[in-house]
């Protein structure tokens, strides 16, 4: 289908399933029972699954083909998050201009950036892209202050009057798709269960499908097979002939641009930028998400994303309130050593979880999440061939 | 799989699946209430967005504490702290109206971005009907500007930034906390008492939007009251020694410094300062001086002894000997075994004055909380008699200024209370310049959905 191979239809179709149905997949507890803390299928953390996993597919285009490990991609989300949110402000309060702007704005970045940065490789690479990504927080913090709004960031304000959009006077705009709001939601109540069905949602989720599908043909390509190159042996690469520069800064600016797109979708969904959004730590979270889901392979950057923002906006709202109702049952000063002993793990403590978590998949899963699931598949399978396998769906990990 | 084959089987399944999608839509529940996340049944659910961890942890974990308090005595548990003294008495110790407090926590991270999806996942998640807290100006705009746009109150924590009730205000967002105009008009006639009015000023100013507006505040109240700003520089947030900075401040010919600077950042600042040895220096031949525009008790303890004798303001201080104040002493003592911060202070009295809004207004809706809230006058909370004012949802009340102590008596016994500036010499109009002008405006309440 297409023009996919069976293996990755059947890929491109169970990740089309998951996204659509996620309100139903991530909300598997009733509202009123207990365990309800752990559903995450309301919009904004679905949103942000989708959104972050666009970024992180993006980014496993340079890293996990090319090998060239870019320590500054945050830049790239925050600077089409900025150009978003002035066409929402000054041009329309549709989304679609403000992420097409996103985009170009981001790959022209990325140009400027990749054309520099690749003179070098390694970890000369890596320095060059944090340094301009701490560059442009720097600036967007402070210098650019006009321009960004510094620390307080942008939003869209009553004042703003986009060029195409009529705001009533005193009115803040909102984004909206072909006039509907981005926040529109719809709620289905089954028995104890409720599902949301969120229009900024599906916008997100299409834009990811679309994402995830030129990924997999970009992974398929000829160009693909380059990037492979590149990363397997760039010397030799060089001494047939071929010079591996214009392939790596495609890949740059192309995975540029998956960034710039979610940036944009971030801004879409949630009219509000800062600079914070393009910090260090932020560049190394996709770093992390894919390096955890499974560098080089076509579901595992989506898998870590979805993996971290679980982790940073679930495990984080644990308090010890809900922890005492956890173990109300058991007797009261064993309540409070379960609680003493369980708290430090959740609630503030959800960086030292997700650090753990993160330790034991790259020490025993080296291919990450993936490799994980394709092991739990293996102890199934009749013929267990993982490495012919592997080969043939072209998830293998990278080293 | 490039073959496709549309039987008519197929074509009618599909067709009846898409029929099923489409009628859905009349099972979906409708909010009936009016307003976003109405509470049901007999509880209703609080959001308390503070930072967890991050540079502000400290004034989080402390802001946090003030509002477990605040829920107890809500809930008729605990001594009542200020509900005793607190001058409206509609709150009695049974929930807000009638229904059982309860609330959820979330880490802000101080970054407006995991501020705002922490507060999303309060309101589409926990049905949290009012979001409260934060400790920096940044997070607080952000995520008063995302309360706005779903239609729920906020209750801003510690925000010290002209621009959270100046060009950011919103209608659906509070502060009770003071602001760095208040802190200029109250510092300015006490440093030219103390310091005379022929000074010369070098300003420190951390590189963001609070050091902004803070430097602009203090700049002009001194500059009237007759000073000279010879220099002002910025330093980036990030800056842990100040070494650099401070070396040229001696012969720039200024024999004041001010550091606007706030938590980390004012401890490093104000060390560096010390030890360059600023205080025994002589300079026009005065003494040389530091100011502090804001200060706060966890951030004098950090300083140390380096506080001794330096000028600044401040919201609120355990140390204040009426009612009100006493009495949340009092019971965060004796539940927590220390004296609450200022941050504590304010998080706490902005989630009574909530509750109690709610009770007068009768109603959880947003706009029927924000008229009750809109110029409401009060007393017995802290500060003395304050007025919520209705064009900007600024409290103004009387603003402290305080100086480091000489001899502490305690590891908290760190500041004292200079003077107690009244609430009219720190009193602007709404359209003051350095809020946001004429074109600041609350824009119209939003109920949601």
């Amino acid at each position: 289908m297409l023009g996919l191979k069976k293996t990755d239809t059947t890929l491109f179709l169970v990740v089309m399933g998951l996204t659509l149905l996620a309100p139903f997949i991530l909300n598997p507890f009733p509202v009123e029972s207990g365990m309800a803390q752990f559903n995450a299928g309301y919009p904004d953390l679905m949103q942000r699954f989708v959104i972050f996993g666009i970024f992180a597919i993006g980014f496993n285009i340079l890293f996990g083909l090319t090998g060239y490990l870019s320590f500054g991609h945050a830049a790239f989300l925050g600077v089409g998050s900025y150009a978003a949110i002035w066409s929402l402000k000054l041009f329309a309060l549709d989304v679609v201009p403000a992420i097409v702007f996103a985009i170009l704005v981001a790959g022209a970045f990325a140009m400027l950036v990749g054309f520099i940065s690749l003179r070098r490789s390694g970890i000369y690479f890596s320095i060059l892209t944090l340094a301009f990504a701490q560059m442009s927080y720097a600036l967007a913090y402070s210098v650019l202050t006009p321009l960004t709004g510094g620390e307080t960031g942008l939003q869209i304000k009553n004042t703003d009057s986009p060029l195409l959009s009529n705001v009533p006077e005193g009115e803040i705009g909102r984004a909206s798709f072909l006039g509907l709001d981005m926040g529109a939601s719809q709620e289905l109540v089954l028995g104890g269960w409720a599902f949301t069905f969120n229009l900024g949602y599906y916008i997100a989720a299409v834009a990811m499908l679309i994402a995830f599908y030129l990924s997999i043909r970009i992974f398929r390509s000829p160009f693909g097979m380059m990037l492979r190159a590149v990363k397997s042996n760039q010397q030799r690469m060089n001494y047939t002939g071929l010079s591996p520069k214009p392939y790596t800064l495609a890949a740059f600016v192309i995975s540029g641009m998956y960034a710039g797109l979610a940036g944009g979708l971030m801004v879409a969904m949630d009219t509000q930028v800062g600079p914070e959004r393009m910090f260090w730590t932020a560049s190394g979270e996709v770093v992390i998400m894919t390096v955890l889901g499974g560098a080089g392979t076509l579901l595992g950057p989506v898998l870590g994303a979805g993996f971290i923002k679980y982790f940073e906006n679930i495990i984080s709202k644990i308090n010890k309130d809900i922890l005492h109702q956890w173990f109300a049952v058991l007797p009261d000063g064993f309540e409070d050593v379960m609680v003493s002993l369980v708290y430090p793990f959740v609630g503030k403590g959800w960086h030292l979880t997700l650090g753990i978590m993160f330790m034991l998949v790259i020490i025993f899963l080296p291919g990450g999440l993936l490799q994980g699931g394709q092991k739990i598949l293996g102890l199934f399978r009749r013929k267990p061939q993982p490495s012919a396998a592997a080969e043939a769906d072209g998830t293998k990990p990278a080293e | 799989m490039s073959k496709s084959n549309f039987t008519r089987r197929g074509v009618l399944k599909t067709g009846a699946v898409a029929g099923a999608g489409l009628t859905l839509p009349t099972y979906l529940r409708a909010q009936d209430s009016g307003f976003t996340n109405a509470p049901t049944g007999d509880t209703v659910t609080l959001g308390f967005n503070v930072p967890q961890s991050g540079p502000y942890a400290d004034e989080g974990a402390d802001e946090l504490r003030a509002y477990e308090l605040a829920v107890e005595h809500l809930n008729g548990e605990g001594d009542g702290g200020m509900l005793n003294t607190f001058s409206s008495q509609a709150l009695d110790g049974t929930g807000i109206m009638g229904k059982k407090v309860e609330y959820v926590t979330g880490d802000t991270q101080t970054k407006s971005d995991a501020a705002r999806a922490s507060a999303r996942s309060m309101i589409e998640k926990d049905g949290a009907v009012m979001i409260t807290g934060g400790s920096s100006s940044g997070v607080a705009v952000a995520v008063q500007a995302l309360c706005q746009e779903a239609g729920i109150i906020f209750m801003a924590g510690l925000t010290h930034s002209n621009d959270t009730t100046g060009k950011d205000r919103k209608a659906n967002g509070f502060r009770h906390f003071f602001n760095s105009y208040m802190s200029g008009a109250a510092l300015a006639p006490v440093l030219a008492s103390e310091y005379g009015t022929d000074r010369k000023a070098y300003h420190l100013t951390a590189d963001y939007n609070w050091g902004y507006t803070t430097e602009e505040a203090v700049r002009s109240s001194t500059e009237a009251m007759g000073w000279e700003t010879v220099n002002a520089v910025k330093t980036p947030l990030t800056q842990t020694d100040f070494s650099s900075y401070i070396s040229p401040v001696l012969n720039s010919g200024a024999d004041v410094l001010v550091l606007n600077h706030y938590g980390g950042n004012m401890v490093n600042s104000l060390t560096n300062a010390v030890q360059f040895g600023l205080r025994e220096a002589e300079a026009n031949g005065k003494n040389f001086e530091i100011v502090v525009p804001l200060y706060s008790r966890l951030m004098a303890s950090g300083a140390g002894a380096n506080v001794k004798g330096i000028y600044g303001s401040t919201n609120w201080h355990w140390s204040l000997q009426d009612e009100g104040s006493q009495a949340f002493v009092r019971s965060f003592g004796e539940k927590y075994g220390f004296p609450p911060s200022q941050a504590a202070h304010t998080c706490y009295v902005q989630t009574l004055l909530y509750a109690d809004a709610v009770t007068r207004a009768g109603s959880f809706a947003p706009c029927a909380v924000g008229e009750a809230l809109e110029g409401f006058e009060f007393d017995g909370l802290g500060n003395g008699p304050t007025l919520y004012r209705a064009e900007d949802h600024q409290c103004f009340k009387d603003v402290l200024v305080v100086r480091g102590k000489e001899n502490p008596q305690s590891e908290f016994d760190l500041l004292e209370v200079v003077e107690v500036t009244p609430v009219d010499q720190v009193t602007y109009a709404p359209d003051h310049p350095q809020m946001g002008g004429a074109d600041a405006t609350l824009g119209t309440c939003n109920n949601g959905a």
